[in-house]
């Protein structure tokens, strides 16, 4: 009897659907591990198994030692016996270890907490994981690393019968990681099943026992970790489909229009530890530039620190058509010919309550319309004429941004960024969430402005995308370039390598 | 976007016609009597002020809980500047300036040292009323000066009315012919002169209406603070619709992040929005001590929640991004005619209040209501 079956699960979402028929087996005492690209379904496939994505809202079943389940929250996956350690934590760091465990389901009599007994139950916990927490101590007190553990114990004080554990060492050290295996290796001698997701395929071999590939919402396949190697997973992970829906390249490659040397770019709140370290690259005009890497690698961070739209600190140089060029504000980028079509369009590219044409006009206000006063049928005509190049499905521009499809959005964000009328434009994450039509003619308008003599920087966690846009593309690792390939040099396979840090 | 706003203004001038019914009804039929509603403009010419300037606040985000105490204190400095022997024009500059100084000083403490609004203006609530009672030393100062009176308590005469109806209706009629013009000259389509005109009609007899009432109240014609207070709420339409500055407040309000990233300094346009409620709110303290004659140590108390009310009755959202000067001049006379109206009935003190506050809490929640279901 499987102690987790998950048969045909589908899951859409406006516009994509991200789980399609996806089915997955867990047994009793199992180290199952998860691989995958960004986006191909892993997150999505164990927020259905918790309950984020309640039932109803899915198709497919969820059967808890035979017994099918619905969920509605994440309180009845819990009660089912399935505790998921998110990326991100999820403890209060004011309160104390004991506090935070025992959060919800504080012991008590008569709704008066028994403390006594919470920080005994805590610390008899905690000893059983051999941790030497104290569980008075608080959460924001203790390294990132030790929160994690504090997470794992929080976990099992609920009798989880199914840990999932998602990218759980990203924020650990070394000795921490090793700690962490030791208490894996723990609980699946007595018999916990576990799920497991990184992209570090060094962790994912040591104790899994079966790895199941996703791709594209699609299982490509279960395997017994025993039958795979390195090099055919990412196989798996990366599949062999580049092409088709991307457009022959036929851009002539100009002058230098931007380069980086030893960029460096700090958090606001880490002023000694880079995210960004040393990364130095230049993007031609009519060269799309792409920079490959996984989540948390300092793509994001690299084009916001040149975009002047970084909090924190930022040393080294960047030169603009040759000339020095320092960043104090996303203004100043835009004056030197800069635009930046932000990821996650709703948190950063569009106002959603606003027009189609108040977005697009945004950033270029005031040459599209002028320096005080609006001109607002040049605005009018800017809008529509960007709408119909960029085949924006509105009646016009004056329907409101919220109502508009994934693709349609993510157009009047690159629309905004083509108003200014940039020279160097930098793309992140153009086509996340959004359907393949849309996307082809996302791709098609990137090669048609390369061929306009634009320099373009793409960034993209969709491998396939980098690959089938780019001209050459850069792989940042932890903050460091571990790869360049030219377009004829790029494989997926080596690609990945260099962004797992397997180079 | 355009439909959706006019839908609400009709819904919201239907609802001020039903008030004003309900209360000339009860009133006995005094509700609607030129002198009443001429009353009713003046009475409301402080509140629509301060509204305007309000309004701009809120859609960029945020809120200012100090404009009643700075109303207080720029009476005050007006009162004492006029009793010192400064002259008129001194009195008013000076007002004016402490108001923009106020302003600039709680903008700055909101946008460049991130307090939040709520707390800073909260402080300046406490700290400007405080300020107000050590400046007048607890007094009532009267104000002697005549001209400086006519600012709140003049008529401008009925045919100066006439001229400036005249002079508003020219520009109606010049800005639908503009609009007609512009959507040909940008290849928008024809240009559609009988369709702009019609749309013209509504304000047109609006204000025909507005000037014949003011000029049958004893042939006073238009209350000066009304006049000021049309003027600002023009120029509040116009900066808010017709300029950058406005579509960054939307935008600011709307999106921050978004908002600069797109190259907008948010800092300095929310510092500005701020230093210019607090001209506003100079402009309405003027008013305010011409209308009493004199500046007292509790002048404008609680008016902050009136512009604060009159904003979000007329549609504008507390988290930002959304309202209009319009609906926020609807609101402020929606307001102004409860109070009027419950006066006039002769309702008690505390039940005005106890119907105001509901009213604000009605009108909101039948807005929720209305958008969830669309």
């Amino acid at each position: 009897m499987p102690l987790l079956e998950m048969r045909n699960i589908v899951k859409e979402f406006p516009g994509v659907r991200a789980l399609d028929g996806v089915s997955f087996r867990l047994e009793q005492g199992e180290f199952h591990a998860l691989a995958g690209e960004n986006g191909a379904g892993k997150s999505t496939l164990m927020k259905v198994l918790s309950g984020v994505h309640s039932a109803g809202t899915f198709d497919g079943e969820i059967l808890i030692e035979d017994e099918p389940r619905r969920f509605s929250g994440v309180r009845d996956s819990e009660d089912a016996g399935i505790a998921i350690i998110f990326q991100e934590l999820s403890l209060v760091k004011e309160l104390t270890v004991g506090e935070n465990i025992f959060l919800g389901r504080e012991p008590s009599r008569f709704g008066v907490i028994d403390w006594s007994q919470l920080y005994h139950r805590a610390a008899e916990l905690l000893t059983d994981l051999h941790l030497t927490i104290d569980p008075r101590a608080t959460v924001g007190s203790l390294g990132i690393g030790v929160q994690q553990l504090v997470e794992i114990a929080k976990a099992l004080s609920k009798n989880a019968k199914i840990l999932v554990l998602d990218e759980p060492t990203a924020a650990l050290a070394e000795g921490e990681v090793e700690t962490l295996f030791t208490i894996l290796g723990k609980l699946k001698s007595r018999g916990v099943g576990m799920i497991y997701i990184s992209h570090k395929l060094d962790e994912v071999f040591r104790m899994s026992d079966f790895i199941t590939v996703l791709r594209d919402g699609r299982t490509v396949g279960t395997y017994r970790a025993s039958d795979l190697t390195k090099d055919k997973t990412i196989a798996a992970m990366v599949g062999r489909e580049v092409g088709e829906i991307f457009p022959t390249p036929d851009h002539d490659i100009g002058d230098v229009a931007l380069s980086v040397t030893s960029l460096r770019v700090f958090p606001f709140d880490r002023p000694n530890d880079p995210i960004v370290k040393d990364v130095s690259f230049s993007v031609r005009r009519g060269e799309i530039v792409g920079i490959a890497g996984l989540m948390g690698a300092g793509r994001s961070e690299l084009l916001s620190a040149i975009f002047g739209a970084w909090r924190g600190k930022v040393s080294g140089e960047i030169e603009v058509d040759g000339e020095r060029f320092r960043p104090g504000s996303p203004a100043d980028a835009i004056r030197r010919g800069l635009g930046f079509v932000t990821e996650d369009r709703k948190r950063y590219g569009l106002i959603l309550e606003q027009t189609i044409r108040d977005n697009m006009t945004l950033a270029g206000l005031d040459h599209l319309s002028g320096s005080f006063l609006t001109n607002q049928s040049r605005e009018n005509v800017a809008a529509s004429g960007m709408m119909t190049q960029l085949r924006v499905k509105a009646n016009t521009p004056f329907t409101v941004a919220e109502t508009l499809s994934g693709g349609n959005q993510q157009k009047v964000v690159l629309g905004k960024w083509l108003l200014t009328r940039p020279k160097i434009l930098f793309l992140d994450e153009p086509t996340r969430g959004i359907d393949v039509g849309a996307k082809q003619e996302i791709y098609a308008e990137i090669n048609r402005l390369a061929k306009e003599g634009l320099a373009i920087v793409l960034v993209s966690s969709e491998l396939s995308e980098v690959i089938g846009l780019s001209d050459r593309i850069i792989v940042l690792y932890e903050g460091r370039v571990t790869g360049e390939f030219s377009r004829s040099e790029a494989t997926p396979e080596k690609v990945m390598a260099a962004a797992t840090g397997n180079h | 976007m355009v439909s959706g706003i006019s839908v609400r203004a009709y819904a919201m001038i239907g609802v001020l016609a039903l008030i004003w019914v309900f209360f000339h009804w009860l009133t006995d039929l005094i509700f609607l009597t030129p002198r009443n509603l001429s009353n009713l403009m003046t009475q409301m010419s402080v509140t629509g002020i301060l509204a305007v300037g309000m309004l701009m606040v809120i859609v960029s985000g945020n809120i200012d809980l100090s404009v009643g105490s700075v109303l207080g204190f720029a009476g005050g400095v007006a009162a004492i500047a006029l009793s010192s022997g400064y002259g008129l024009p001194v009195a008013i500059a000076l007002a004016v300036l402490v108001c923009v100084g106020i302003g600039l000083i709680q903008g700055s403490l909101t946008a460049y040292v991130n307090i939040p609004a709520f707390i800073v203006t909260l402080g300046g609530l406490l700290a400007w009323r405080g300020a107000t009672k050590w400046l007048l030393g607890s007094n009532t100062i009267p104000i002697s000066d005549d001209a400086f009176k006519m600012i709140g308590q003049s008529y401008i005469g009925p045919a100066a009315g006439i001229v400036l109806g005249l002079v508003a209706i020219g520009l109606v009629i010049l800005m639908a012919i503009r609009r007609a013009r512009s959507l040909k000259q940008y290849g928008l389509g024809d240009a559609n002169y009988v369709a702009e005109i019609l749309k013209a009609v509504i304000p047109i007899g609006a204000i025909i209406a507005f000037i014949l009432v003011m000029n049958a109240f004893e042939e006073k014609g238009v209350p000066v603070p009304v006049l000021i207070f049309v003027a600002v709420a023009l120029a509040g339409a116009f900066l808010t619709t017709s300029t950058t500055f406005g579509r960054y407040l939307y935008a600011i309000g709307g999106n921050a992040e978004a908002a600069r990233l797109s190259g907008i300094n948010n800092k300095k346009n929310v510092v500005a929005v701020y230093a210019l409620l607090g001209a506003l709110t100079g402009i309405a303290a003027l008013i305010f001590a011409a209308r009493v004659g004199s500046s007292t140590p509790d002048a404008g108390t609680l008016k902050e929640l009136d512009a604060i009310a009159a904003c979000v009755i007329g549609g504008a959202s507390l988290v930002g991004g959304r309202g209009t000067i319009f609906g926020a001049c609807l609101g402020a006379l929606i307001m102004a005619s409860l109070d009027n109206g419950m006066s006039l009935y002769g309702l008690r003190d505390y039940l005005q209040d106890i119907v105001k506050g509901s009213i604000l809490v009605a009108a909101v929640g039948l807005d929720m209501f209305g958008r969830k279901q669309s």
